[in-house]
Protein backbone atom coordinates (compact mmCIF):
# COMPACT_ATOMS: atom_id res chain seq x y z
CA UNK A 1 0.00 0.00 0.00
CA UNK A 2 1.18 3.60 -1.06
CA UNK A 3 1.43 6.66 1.17
CA UNK A 4 0.01 8.11 -1.15
CA UNK A 5 -2.73 8.01 -4.42
CA UNK A 6 -3.98 10.23 -7.13
CA UNK A 7 -7.56 8.86 -6.05
CA UNK A 8 -8.56 6.61 -2.79
CA UNK A 9 -11.53 5.14 -3.18
CA UNK A 10 -13.64 4.26 0.17
CA UNK A 11 -16.22 1.69 -0.47
CA UNK A 12 -16.57 -1.27 -2.68
CA UNK A 13 -19.79 -1.11 -3.72
CA UNK A 14 -21.86 -0.16 -7.13
CA UNK A 15 -20.62 3.61 -7.04
CA UNK A 16 -16.68 2.38 -5.59
CA UNK A 17 -16.22 -0.61 -8.24
CA UNK A 18 -17.49 1.44 -10.95
CA UNK A 19 -15.51 4.87 -10.34
CA UNK A 20 -12.91 2.37 -10.22
CA UNK A 21 -13.15 1.58 -13.68
CA UNK A 22 -13.58 4.19 -15.05
CA UNK A 23 -10.42 6.53 -13.57
CA UNK A 24 -8.14 3.67 -13.83
CA UNK A 25 -8.45 3.36 -17.93
CA UNK A 26 -6.70 6.63 -17.49
CA UNK A 27 -3.71 5.12 -16.11
CA UNK A 28 -3.98 7.19 -12.57
CA UNK A 29 -2.90 5.90 -9.66
CA UNK A 30 -5.74 4.42 -7.56
CA UNK A 31 -6.62 2.61 -4.66
CA UNK A 32 -9.92 1.02 -3.19
CA UNK A 33 -10.46 0.29 0.50
CA UNK A 34 -13.26 -1.72 1.85
CA UNK A 35 -14.09 -3.70 5.05
CA UNK A 36 -15.73 -6.11 3.33
CA UNK A 37 -13.29 -9.29 2.01
CA UNK A 38 -14.60 -9.37 -1.41
CA UNK A 39 -16.21 -6.84 -3.71
CA UNK A 40 -20.15 -5.58 -4.14
CA UNK A 41 -20.95 -3.81 -1.18
CA UNK A 42 -23.69 -4.93 0.89
CA UNK A 43 -25.98 -4.99 -2.01
CA UNK A 44 -23.61 -7.70 -4.21
CA UNK A 45 -22.24 -8.95 -1.24
CA UNK A 46 -20.72 -12.43 -1.74
CA UNK A 47 -21.24 -12.23 -5.38
CA UNK A 48 -18.34 -13.92 -6.45
CA UNK A 49 -18.61 -16.78 -4.20
CA UNK A 50 -22.40 -17.10 -3.99
CA UNK A 51 -23.55 -20.88 -5.38
CA UNK A 52 -25.35 -20.20 -8.78
CA UNK A 53 -28.46 -21.86 -7.12
CA UNK A 54 -28.78 -19.08 -4.52
CA UNK A 55 -27.82 -16.66 -6.65
CA UNK A 56 -30.81 -17.33 -8.51
CA UNK A 57 -33.36 -17.66 -5.54
CA UNK A 58 -31.59 -14.26 -4.38
CA UNK A 59 -33.09 -12.67 -7.82
CA UNK A 60 -31.79 -11.11 -11.05
CA UNK A 61 -31.11 -7.55 -9.48
CA UNK A 62 -28.36 -9.65 -7.21
CA UNK A 63 -26.74 -11.07 -10.49
CA UNK A 64 -26.60 -7.60 -12.22
CA UNK A 65 -23.44 -7.28 -9.78
CA UNK A 66 -21.55 -10.19 -11.69
CA UNK A 67 -20.28 -8.31 -14.34
CA UNK A 68 -19.64 -4.84 -12.42
CA UNK A 69 -17.04 -6.82 -9.81
CA UNK A 70 -15.92 -8.57 -13.04
CA UNK A 71 -15.19 -5.34 -14.73
CA UNK A 72 -13.70 -4.60 -11.11
CA UNK A 73 -11.27 -7.30 -11.07
CA UNK A 74 -9.83 -6.62 -14.50
CA UNK A 75 -9.27 -3.26 -13.68
CA UNK A 76 -5.82 -1.67 -12.32
CA UNK A 77 -6.71 -0.58 -9.07
CA UNK A 78 -4.91 -1.53 -6.21
CA UNK A 79 -7.66 -3.16 -3.90
CA UNK A 80 -7.48 -3.21 -0.38
CA UNK A 81 -10.37 -5.85 1.57
CA UNK A 82 -11.17 -6.03 5.01
CA UNK A 83 -9.94 -2.58 5.58
CA UNK A 84 -11.75 -0.12 7.98
CA UNK A 85 -11.36 3.32 7.43
CA UNK A 86 -11.51 5.52 10.60
CA UNK A 87 -10.58 8.74 9.72
CA UNK A 88 -11.40 10.92 7.38
CA UNK A 89 -10.42 15.19 6.79
CA UNK A 90 -10.42 17.82 5.00
CA UNK A 91 -6.73 18.04 3.79
CA UNK A 92 -7.71 14.86 2.53
CA UNK A 93 -5.73 12.16 4.74
CA UNK A 94 -7.66 8.61 5.82
CA UNK A 95 -6.99 6.77 8.83
CA UNK A 96 -7.05 3.02 8.17
CA UNK A 97 -6.65 0.02 9.60
CA UNK A 98 -5.56 -2.82 8.12
CA UNK A 99 -4.32 -6.45 9.13
CA UNK A 100 -4.85 -4.65 12.71
CA UNK A 101 -2.45 -1.94 11.99
CA UNK A 102 -3.16 1.39 11.73
CA UNK A 103 -2.07 4.08 8.60
CA UNK A 104 -2.68 7.34 7.23
CA UNK A 105 -2.67 7.71 3.68
CA UNK A 106 -3.39 10.95 1.43
CA UNK A 107 -4.77 11.26 -1.68
CA UNK A 108 -5.26 14.00 -4.28
CA UNK A 109 -8.89 13.20 -4.77
CA UNK A 110 -11.06 10.90 -2.07
CA UNK A 111 -14.49 9.55 -3.29
CA UNK A 112 -16.90 8.41 -0.53
CA UNK A 113 -18.88 5.93 -1.77
CA UNK A 114 -19.93 4.27 1.91
CA UNK A 115 -23.36 3.07 1.02
CA UNK A 116 -26.67 3.09 2.99
CA UNK A 117 -27.73 1.03 6.02
CA UNK A 118 -31.09 0.22 7.33
CA UNK A 119 -32.67 3.57 8.59
CA UNK A 120 -32.88 2.18 12.60
CA UNK A 121 -36.61 2.99 14.13
CA UNK A 122 -36.76 2.15 17.82
CA UNK A 123 -39.93 0.38 19.21
CA UNK A 124 -41.41 -1.37 21.76
CA UNK A 125 -38.65 -4.72 22.38
CA UNK A 126 -36.77 -3.76 19.28
CA UNK A 127 -33.50 -4.62 21.31
CA UNK A 128 -34.65 -8.25 21.77
CA UNK A 129 -32.40 -11.22 20.77
CA UNK A 130 -34.55 -12.54 17.93
CA UNK A 131 -35.33 -8.96 16.12
CA UNK A 132 -33.18 -8.08 13.62
CA UNK A 133 -33.16 -4.95 10.32
CA UNK A 134 -34.34 -7.04 6.93
CA UNK A 135 -31.40 -6.00 5.75
CA UNK A 136 -29.33 -8.56 7.95
CA UNK A 137 -31.62 -11.29 7.32
CA UNK A 138 -30.75 -10.73 3.33
CA UNK A 139 -26.90 -10.33 3.90
CA UNK A 140 -26.94 -13.90 5.65
CA UNK A 141 -28.94 -15.17 3.30
CA UNK A 142 -26.27 -13.41 0.84
CA UNK A 143 -23.57 -13.98 2.27
CA UNK A 144 -23.56 -17.58 3.95
CA UNK A 145 -26.96 -19.44 2.43
CA UNK A 146 -28.38 -18.77 6.01
CA UNK A 147 -32.06 -18.45 6.37
CA UNK A 148 -35.09 -18.38 8.94
CA UNK A 149 -35.30 -22.26 9.97
CA UNK A 150 -38.35 -21.75 11.76
CA UNK A 151 -40.38 -19.20 10.46
CA UNK A 152 -40.45 -15.30 10.76
CA UNK A 153 -42.63 -12.25 11.01
CA UNK A 154 -41.35 -9.70 8.41
CA UNK A 155 -42.72 -6.02 9.43
CA UNK A 156 -41.96 -2.50 8.44
CA UNK A 157 -42.44 -0.69 5.26
CA UNK A 158 -40.21 -0.41 1.98
CA UNK A 159 -39.05 -2.00 -1.26
CA UNK A 160 -36.81 -4.45 0.51
CA UNK A 161 -39.66 -6.24 2.91
CA UNK A 162 -41.16 -7.14 -0.28
CA UNK A 163 -38.01 -8.39 -1.91
CA UNK A 164 -36.76 -10.83 0.86
CA UNK A 165 -40.25 -11.98 1.17
CA UNK A 166 -39.77 -13.26 -2.18
CA UNK A 167 -36.07 -14.42 -1.71
CA UNK A 168 -37.44 -16.10 1.43
CA UNK A 169 -40.55 -18.18 -0.29
CA UNK A 170 -37.68 -18.93 -3.23
CA UNK A 171 -36.56 -20.91 -0.37
CA UNK A 172 -39.16 -22.63 1.28
CA UNK A 173 -38.89 -20.23 4.24
CA UNK A 174 -41.82 -20.12 6.41
CA UNK A 175 -43.41 -16.74 6.56
CA UNK A 176 -45.81 -16.41 9.30
CA UNK A 177 -46.95 -12.64 8.57
CA UNK A 178 -45.89 -9.57 6.59
CA UNK A 179 -47.04 -6.23 8.55
CA UNK A 180 -47.23 -3.49 6.63
CA UNK A 181 -47.29 -0.56 8.58
CA UNK A 182 -47.28 2.09 4.98
CA UNK A 183 -49.94 4.25 6.19
CA UNK A 184 -53.27 4.18 3.46
CA UNK A 185 -53.11 7.81 3.24
CA UNK A 186 -49.20 7.15 1.68
CA UNK A 187 -51.03 5.67 -1.47
CA UNK A 188 -53.06 8.48 -2.30
CA UNK A 189 -50.25 11.27 -1.45
CA UNK A 190 -47.75 9.06 -3.75
CA UNK A 191 -50.57 8.89 -6.72
CA UNK A 192 -48.80 12.38 -7.96
CA UNK A 193 -45.80 11.37 -8.17
CA UNK A 194 -46.76 7.43 -10.01
CA UNK A 195 -46.75 9.15 -13.44
CA UNK A 196 -43.15 10.10 -13.57
CA UNK A 197 -42.70 6.64 -12.23
CA UNK A 198 -44.23 5.08 -14.59
CA UNK A 199 -41.46 5.89 -16.81
CA UNK A 200 -39.23 3.36 -14.52
CA UNK A 201 -42.34 0.58 -15.09
CA UNK A 202 -39.99 -2.35 -14.97
CA UNK A 203 -39.41 -2.05 -11.12
CA UNK A 204 -42.81 -1.50 -10.92
CA UNK A 205 -43.65 -4.77 -12.82
CA UNK A 206 -41.04 -6.32 -10.61
CA UNK A 207 -43.09 -5.34 -7.58
CA UNK A 208 -46.37 -6.42 -8.56
CA UNK A 209 -44.32 -9.60 -9.74
CA UNK A 210 -43.26 -10.36 -6.48
CA UNK A 211 -46.39 -9.74 -4.32
CA UNK A 212 -48.57 -11.74 -6.85
CA UNK A 213 -45.86 -14.53 -5.97
CA UNK A 214 -45.90 -14.08 -2.36
CA UNK A 215 -50.02 -14.51 -2.41
CA UNK A 216 -49.66 -18.15 -4.58
CA UNK A 217 -47.63 -19.07 -2.20
CA UNK A 218 -50.12 -18.67 0.43
CA UNK A 219 -47.96 -15.62 2.40
CA UNK A 220 -50.48 -13.63 4.56
CA UNK A 221 -49.71 -9.74 4.39
CA UNK A 222 -51.38 -7.55 6.92
CA UNK A 223 -52.00 -4.13 5.24
CA UNK A 224 -51.92 -0.76 7.42
CA UNK A 225 -50.47 -2.34 10.66
CA UNK A 226 -49.79 -0.14 13.69
CA UNK A 227 -48.04 -0.20 17.33
CA UNK A 228 -45.67 -3.28 16.80
CA UNK A 229 -44.41 -4.65 19.78
CA UNK A 230 -41.56 -7.16 20.00
CA UNK A 231 -42.54 -9.46 23.46
CA UNK A 232 -40.47 -11.43 25.43
CA UNK A 233 -38.91 -11.68 28.92
CA UNK A 234 -35.59 -11.24 27.61
CA UNK A 235 -35.56 -13.14 24.32
CA UNK A 236 -38.20 -12.31 21.51
CA UNK A 237 -41.43 -14.76 21.80
CA UNK A 238 -44.02 -12.81 19.86
CA UNK A 239 -44.98 -9.87 17.70
CA UNK A 240 -47.92 -7.97 18.78
CA UNK A 241 -49.51 -5.29 16.02
CA UNK A 242 -52.47 -3.77 15.69
CA UNK A 243 -54.66 -3.79 12.70
CA UNK A 244 -58.30 -2.00 11.84
CA UNK A 245 -58.12 -1.51 15.94
CA UNK A 246 -57.86 -5.04 16.96
CA UNK A 247 -54.35 -6.23 18.60
CA UNK A 248 -53.04 -9.64 17.84
CA UNK A 249 -50.37 -11.65 18.64
CA UNK A 250 -47.88 -14.57 16.57
CA UNK A 251 -45.18 -16.33 17.99
CA UNK A 252 -42.40 -15.93 16.62
CA UNK A 253 -39.01 -16.15 17.68
CA UNK A 254 -37.58 -13.93 14.61
CA UNK A 255 -38.73 -10.66 13.14
CA UNK A 256 -37.27 -8.86 10.45
CA UNK A 257 -37.98 -4.70 10.24
CA UNK A 258 -37.47 -2.45 7.74
CA UNK A 259 -37.96 1.26 7.78
CA UNK A 260 -36.28 2.31 4.53
CA UNK A 261 -32.51 3.10 3.92
CA UNK A 262 -30.34 5.81 4.71
CA UNK A 263 -27.21 7.10 3.84
CA UNK A 264 -23.93 6.08 6.11
CA UNK A 265 -22.47 9.67 6.83
CA UNK A 266 -20.04 9.16 9.63
CA UNK A 267 -17.03 9.73 7.28
CA UNK A 268 -18.27 13.19 5.38
CA UNK A 269 -19.93 14.29 8.71
CA UNK A 270 -15.99 13.57 10.57
CA UNK A 271 -14.36 15.21 7.63
CA UNK A 272 -16.63 18.22 8.12
CA UNK A 273 -18.51 18.01 4.75
CA UNK A 274 -21.79 20.23 4.91
CA UNK A 275 -24.87 17.99 5.25
CA UNK A 276 -28.33 18.61 4.67
CA UNK A 277 -31.60 16.86 5.79
CA UNK A 278 -33.65 15.52 3.31
CA UNK A 279 -36.97 15.45 4.12
CA UNK A 280 -38.22 13.78 1.08
CA UNK A 281 -35.72 10.47 1.93
CA UNK A 282 -35.95 11.31 5.73
CA UNK A 283 -32.41 11.68 6.75
CA UNK A 284 -29.47 13.99 6.14
CA UNK A 285 -27.32 13.37 2.97
CA UNK A 286 -24.00 15.13 2.26
CA UNK A 287 -24.58 18.29 0.25
CA UNK A 288 -23.26 17.86 -3.31
CA UNK A 289 -23.18 18.93 -6.97
CA UNK A 290 -23.81 17.05 -9.81
CA UNK A 291 -20.48 15.71 -10.26
CA UNK A 292 -20.45 14.68 -6.35
CA UNK A 293 -18.40 17.54 -5.02
CA UNK A 294 -19.08 18.24 -1.88
CA UNK A 295 -17.96 21.07 0.42
CA UNK A 296 -14.67 20.09 1.31
CA UNK A 297 -12.39 20.93 -2.74
CA UNK A 298 -11.30 17.00 -3.11
CA UNK A 299 -14.07 15.12 -1.60
CA UNK A 300 -16.51 13.56 -3.75
CA UNK A 301 -19.28 11.72 -3.09
CA UNK A 302 -21.54 8.94 -5.01
CA UNK A 303 -23.68 6.18 -4.46
CA UNK A 304 -26.46 5.89 -1.98
CA UNK A 305 -24.20 7.46 0.64
CA UNK A 306 -24.33 10.77 -1.14
CA UNK A 307 -28.73 10.10 -1.07
CA UNK A 308 -30.44 7.25 -1.67
CA UNK A 309 -30.77 6.47 -5.11
CA UNK A 310 -30.58 2.28 -5.54
CA UNK A 311 -28.20 0.45 -7.26
CA UNK A 312 -28.31 0.44 -10.80
CA UNK A 313 -28.16 4.45 -10.06
CA UNK A 314 -25.23 4.18 -7.87
CA UNK A 315 -23.08 2.44 -10.49
CA UNK A 316 -23.82 5.30 -12.93
CA UNK A 317 -23.44 8.05 -10.45
CA UNK A 318 -19.79 6.43 -9.16
CA UNK A 319 -19.15 6.60 -12.77
CA UNK A 320 -19.27 10.31 -12.78
CA UNK A 321 -17.29 10.74 -9.90
CA UNK A 322 -14.62 8.81 -11.11
CA UNK A 323 -14.97 10.95 -14.66
CA UNK A 324 -14.68 14.68 -12.29
CA UNK A 325 -11.88 12.86 -10.43
CA UNK A 326 -10.02 12.55 -13.70
CA UNK A 327 -10.58 15.87 -14.79
CA UNK A 328 -9.98 17.39 -10.89
CA UNK A 329 -6.62 15.52 -11.44
CA UNK A 330 -6.27 17.42 -14.80
CA UNK A 331 -6.44 14.45 -17.20
CA UNK A 332 -9.66 14.84 -18.62
CA UNK A 333 -10.49 18.73 -19.59
CA UNK A 334 -13.77 19.51 -19.17
CA UNK A 335 -15.21 19.12 -22.80
CA UNK A 336 -14.03 15.54 -22.59
CA UNK A 337 -15.30 14.84 -19.18
CA UNK A 338 -19.05 16.41 -20.37
CA UNK A 339 -18.65 14.46 -23.33
CA UNK A 340 -18.52 10.85 -21.79
CA UNK A 341 -20.77 12.21 -19.04
CA UNK A 342 -23.89 12.62 -21.43
CA UNK A 343 -25.12 8.78 -21.50
CA UNK A 344 -24.03 7.75 -17.94
CA UNK A 345 -25.98 10.58 -16.79
CA UNK A 346 -29.02 10.14 -18.60
CA UNK A 347 -29.07 6.12 -17.33
CA UNK A 348 -28.58 7.76 -13.82
CA UNK A 349 -31.80 9.98 -14.57
CA UNK A 350 -33.90 7.11 -15.58
CA UNK A 351 -33.05 4.87 -12.84
CA UNK A 352 -34.29 7.50 -11.05
CA UNK A 353 -37.47 8.31 -11.91
CA UNK A 354 -38.77 5.61 -9.58
CA UNK A 355 -37.56 7.48 -6.53
CA UNK A 356 -39.96 10.27 -5.72
CA UNK A 357 -43.02 7.62 -6.07
CA UNK A 358 -41.32 5.39 -3.87
CA UNK A 359 -40.18 7.92 -1.44
CA UNK A 360 -43.51 9.05 -0.94
CA UNK A 361 -45.31 5.45 -0.98
CA UNK A 362 -43.12 4.36 1.13
CA UNK A 363 -42.45 7.28 3.58
CA UNK A 364 -42.87 6.22 7.12
CA UNK A 365 -45.18 8.73 9.47
CA UNK A 366 -43.66 10.46 12.29
CA UNK A 367 -45.18 8.93 14.90
CA UNK A 368 -43.29 6.12 13.96
CA UNK A 369 -39.93 7.71 13.54
CA UNK A 370 -40.77 9.51 16.84
CA UNK A 371 -42.31 6.84 19.05
CA UNK A 372 -44.13 8.32 21.91
CA UNK A 373 -43.36 4.87 24.10
CA UNK A 374 -41.57 6.71 27.14
CA UNK A 375 -40.32 3.29 28.09
CA UNK A 376 -38.41 2.31 24.48
CA UNK A 377 -34.58 2.27 24.44
CA UNK A 378 -33.52 4.42 21.68
CA UNK A 379 -30.25 4.72 22.01
CA UNK A 380 -29.11 0.80 21.78
CA UNK A 381 -25.70 0.85 23.03
CA UNK A 382 -26.32 3.32 26.56
CA UNK A 383 -29.56 2.47 26.63
CA UNK A 384 -31.09 5.31 27.45
CA UNK A 385 -35.03 5.38 26.41
CA UNK A 386 -37.17 8.10 24.32
CA UNK A 387 -38.79 9.37 28.04
CA UNK A 388 -35.47 10.13 29.22
CA UNK A 389 -34.12 12.35 25.42
CA UNK A 390 -38.08 13.91 25.88
CA UNK A 391 -37.28 14.80 29.20
CA UNK A 392 -33.76 16.51 27.83
CA UNK A 393 -35.79 18.33 25.85
CA UNK A 394 -38.07 19.37 28.30
CA UNK A 395 -35.40 20.70 30.23
CA UNK A 396 -34.72 23.30 27.43
CA UNK A 397 -32.15 20.93 25.39
CA UNK A 398 -33.36 21.35 21.34
CA UNK A 399 -30.52 19.75 19.69
CA UNK A 400 -29.56 16.16 19.17
CA UNK A 401 -25.86 17.20 19.97
CA UNK A 402 -27.23 18.71 23.48
CA UNK A 403 -29.41 15.97 24.19
CA UNK A 404 -26.11 13.52 23.66
CA UNK A 405 -24.24 15.78 25.91
CA UNK A 406 -26.92 15.61 28.75
CA UNK A 407 -27.86 11.64 28.61
CA UNK A 408 -24.98 9.93 27.42
CA UNK A 409 -27.29 9.09 24.05
CA UNK A 410 -25.03 8.43 21.28
CA UNK A 411 -21.94 7.41 23.01
CA UNK A 412 -21.24 4.15 22.98
CA UNK A 413 -19.31 1.73 20.51
CA UNK A 414 -21.88 2.44 17.77
CA UNK A 415 -21.50 6.04 18.31
CA UNK A 416 -24.51 7.35 17.44
CA UNK A 417 -25.16 5.32 14.15
CA UNK A 418 -27.97 3.21 15.60
CA UNK A 419 -29.90 6.56 17.28
CA UNK A 420 -29.10 9.38 15.52
CA UNK A 421 -32.20 9.56 12.85
CA UNK A 422 -34.61 8.56 15.54
CA UNK A 423 -33.38 10.95 18.47
CA UNK A 424 -33.45 13.60 15.44
CA UNK A 425 -37.03 12.56 15.10
CA UNK A 426 -37.72 12.59 18.65
CA UNK A 427 -36.11 15.97 19.21
CA UNK A 428 -38.08 17.57 16.84
CA UNK A 429 -41.48 16.27 18.30
CA UNK A 430 -40.93 17.00 21.54
CA UNK A 431 -39.06 20.86 20.69
CA UNK A 432 -42.08 21.28 18.24
CA UNK A 433 -39.12 22.37 15.82
CA UNK A 434 -38.33 21.09 12.15
CA UNK A 435 -36.44 17.48 11.74
CA UNK A 436 -34.16 19.76 9.61
CA UNK A 437 -33.10 22.29 12.62
CA UNK A 438 -32.28 19.75 15.52
CA UNK A 439 -28.71 19.02 14.04
CA UNK A 440 -26.98 15.58 13.72
CA UNK A 441 -24.40 14.33 15.80
CA UNK A 442 -21.31 15.85 15.29
CA UNK A 443 -18.87 12.85 13.97
CA UNK A 444 -14.98 12.95 15.13
CA UNK A 445 -12.34 10.46 14.55
CA UNK A 446 -11.75 7.78 14.90
CA UNK A 447 -15.29 6.92 13.61
CA UNK A 448 -14.96 3.44 14.04
CA UNK A 449 -13.81 2.08 17.54
CA UNK A 450 -10.27 1.51 17.66
CA UNK A 451 -8.06 -0.51 20.70
CA UNK A 452 -4.86 1.43 21.41
CA UNK A 453 -2.73 -1.17 20.44
CA UNK A 454 -4.27 -0.56 16.90
CA UNK A 455 -3.80 2.91 16.89
CA UNK A 456 -0.09 2.60 18.28
CA UNK A 457 0.54 0.94 15.36
CA UNK A 458 0.47 4.16 13.28
CA UNK A 459 3.26 5.15 11.74
CA UNK A 460 3.30 7.52 8.59
CA UNK A 461 6.99 6.13 7.71
CA UNK A 462 5.75 2.31 7.44
CA UNK A 463 6.00 1.87 3.96
CA UNK B 1 -33.47 -20.01 14.46
CA UNK B 2 -31.63 -19.98 11.11
CA UNK B 3 -30.20 -22.64 9.33
CA UNK B 4 -27.49 -23.02 6.64
CA UNK B 5 -28.89 -23.89 2.75
CA UNK B 6 -26.47 -27.40 2.22
CA UNK B 7 -23.32 -26.59 0.14
CA UNK B 8 -21.05 -29.58 -0.48
CA UNK B 9 -18.70 -27.75 -2.87
CA UNK B 10 -17.50 -25.51 0.11
CA UNK B 11 -14.94 -26.59 2.81
CA UNK B 12 -15.76 -26.85 6.52
CA UNK B 13 -13.30 -25.46 9.34
CA UNK B 14 -13.46 -26.31 13.06
CA UNK B 15 -14.13 -23.20 15.54
CA UNK B 16 -15.11 -23.70 19.52
CA UNK B 17 -17.86 -22.26 20.34
CA UNK B 18 -18.43 -21.72 24.03
CA UNK B 19 -16.68 -24.35 24.53
CA UNK B 20 -17.79 -26.96 21.74
CA UNK B 21 -16.04 -27.84 18.82
CA UNK B 22 -18.49 -27.14 16.16
CA UNK B 23 -18.13 -27.28 11.98
CA UNK B 24 -18.47 -24.36 10.19
CA UNK B 25 -18.22 -23.82 6.17
CA UNK B 26 -15.36 -21.60 5.46
CA UNK B 27 -16.38 -18.10 4.92
CA UNK B 28 -18.97 -17.85 7.42
CA UNK B 29 -18.76 -14.81 9.65
CA UNK B 30 -18.58 -15.62 13.06
CA UNK B 31 -22.27 -14.15 13.86
CA UNK B 32 -23.61 -16.12 11.19
CA UNK B 33 -22.38 -19.24 12.68
CA UNK B 34 -23.58 -18.22 15.86
CA UNK B 35 -26.68 -17.65 15.07
CA UNK B 36 -26.96 -21.06 12.96
CA UNK B 37 -25.67 -23.19 15.93
CA UNK B 38 -29.23 -21.81 17.59
CA UNK B 39 -26.65 -19.12 20.01
CA UNK B 40 -30.13 -17.15 21.03
CA UNK B 41 -27.48 -14.27 22.33
CA UNK B 42 -24.30 -13.35 21.71
CA UNK B 43 -23.71 -10.54 24.55
CA UNK B 44 -24.69 -9.37 27.76
CA UNK B 45 -24.74 -4.97 27.53
CA UNK B 46 -22.38 -3.56 29.90
CA UNK B 47 -25.27 -1.12 31.32
CA UNK B 48 -28.25 -3.52 32.44
CA UNK B 49 -27.11 -6.95 31.97
CA UNK B 50 -29.47 -7.48 28.94
CA UNK B 51 -29.41 -9.76 26.46
CA UNK B 52 -28.16 -9.14 23.06
CA UNK B 53 -27.94 -10.93 19.32
CA UNK B 54 -26.37 -9.72 16.28
CA UNK B 55 -28.96 -6.96 14.97
CA UNK B 56 -27.67 -5.05 11.40
CA UNK B 57 -24.97 -8.16 10.20
CA UNK B 58 -22.84 -5.16 8.39
CA UNK B 59 -21.22 -3.99 10.95
CA UNK B 60 -22.56 -0.34 12.04
CA UNK B 61 -24.63 -1.24 15.77
CA UNK B 62 -21.96 -3.35 17.63
CA UNK B 63 -24.45 -5.30 18.77
CA UNK B 64 -23.04 -8.67 18.13
CA UNK B 65 -19.65 -7.54 20.12
CA UNK B 66 -18.05 -11.60 21.50
CA UNK B 67 -15.00 -12.49 22.46
CA UNK B 68 -13.01 -14.08 20.03
CA UNK B 69 -9.32 -15.61 20.67
CA UNK B 70 -9.25 -14.14 24.07
CA UNK B 71 -10.49 -10.97 22.82
CA UNK B 72 -13.47 -8.78 23.97
CA UNK B 73 -15.81 -6.29 22.07
CA UNK B 74 -14.71 -8.49 18.21
CA UNK B 75 -17.70 -7.30 15.69
CA UNK B 76 -18.65 -11.24 15.38
CA UNK B 77 -20.61 -10.04 11.98
CA UNK B 78 -17.45 -8.58 10.47
CA UNK B 79 -15.23 -11.53 11.73
CA UNK B 80 -14.71 -14.86 9.65
CA UNK B 81 -14.10 -17.97 10.89
CA UNK B 82 -10.88 -19.58 11.03
CA UNK B 83 -9.68 -23.15 12.31
CA UNK B 84 -9.27 -23.17 15.57
CA UNK B 85 -10.98 -19.95 16.50
CA UNK B 86 -12.18 -19.70 19.91
CA UNK B 87 -15.15 -17.98 20.19
CA UNK B 88 -17.04 -16.97 23.39
CA UNK B 89 -20.49 -15.48 24.56
CA UNK B 90 -19.38 -11.69 25.91
CA UNK B 91 -20.18 -10.51 29.38
CA UNK B 92 -20.83 -7.02 29.71
CA UNK B 93 -17.67 -4.68 28.58
CA UNK B 94 -15.47 -8.02 28.04
CA UNK B 95 -12.47 -8.93 30.33
CA UNK B 96 -9.94 -6.65 28.46
CA UNK B 97 -7.24 -9.00 29.01
CA UNK B 98 -9.36 -11.36 27.76
CA UNK B 99 -8.70 -14.97 29.39
CA UNK B 100 -4.87 -15.24 28.55
CA UNK B 101 -5.90 -17.61 25.94
CA UNK B 102 -5.03 -15.40 23.01
CA UNK B 103 -1.31 -14.46 24.03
Amino acid sequence: MNNHYQLLIIGGGPAGLAAATVATSHGISCALLDEQPAPGGQIYRSIESAPEQRAKKLGSEYQHGQDLVAEFRKCDADYFPRTQVWSLNAQLEVGILHDDKSKIISADQILVASGAMERPVPFPGWTLPGVMQAGAGQILFKSAGVIPSDGVVLAGSGPLLLLLAWQYINCGVDIKAILDVTPFSNYLLSLPKLPRALLAHHYLTKGLVYQKDLTLAGVSTKFGVSNIKAEGDDLLQSVRYRHFGREHTIETDLLLTHFGVIPHIWLTQAAGCEHQWDSSQQCWRPQHDQWGNTSIEGIIVAGDGAGINGARSAEHAGRLAGLQALFALGILTPAERDKQSVNVRKWMQDERHIRPFLESYFAIPQTILATDDNDTIVCRCEEITAGQIREAVKNGHHSSNDVKFMTRCGMGPCQGRQCANAVAHIVADAGGQAVSLTSHYRGRPPVTPLTLEQLATLSKEDA
Amino acid sequence: MFKQLTNNQIETVEVILNGQKVQVPQGTTVAAMALTQGLRFTRTTPVSNSKRAPFCMMGVCYDCLMSIDGKANQRACATYVQNGMKIETQQGVGSALGDGSGE
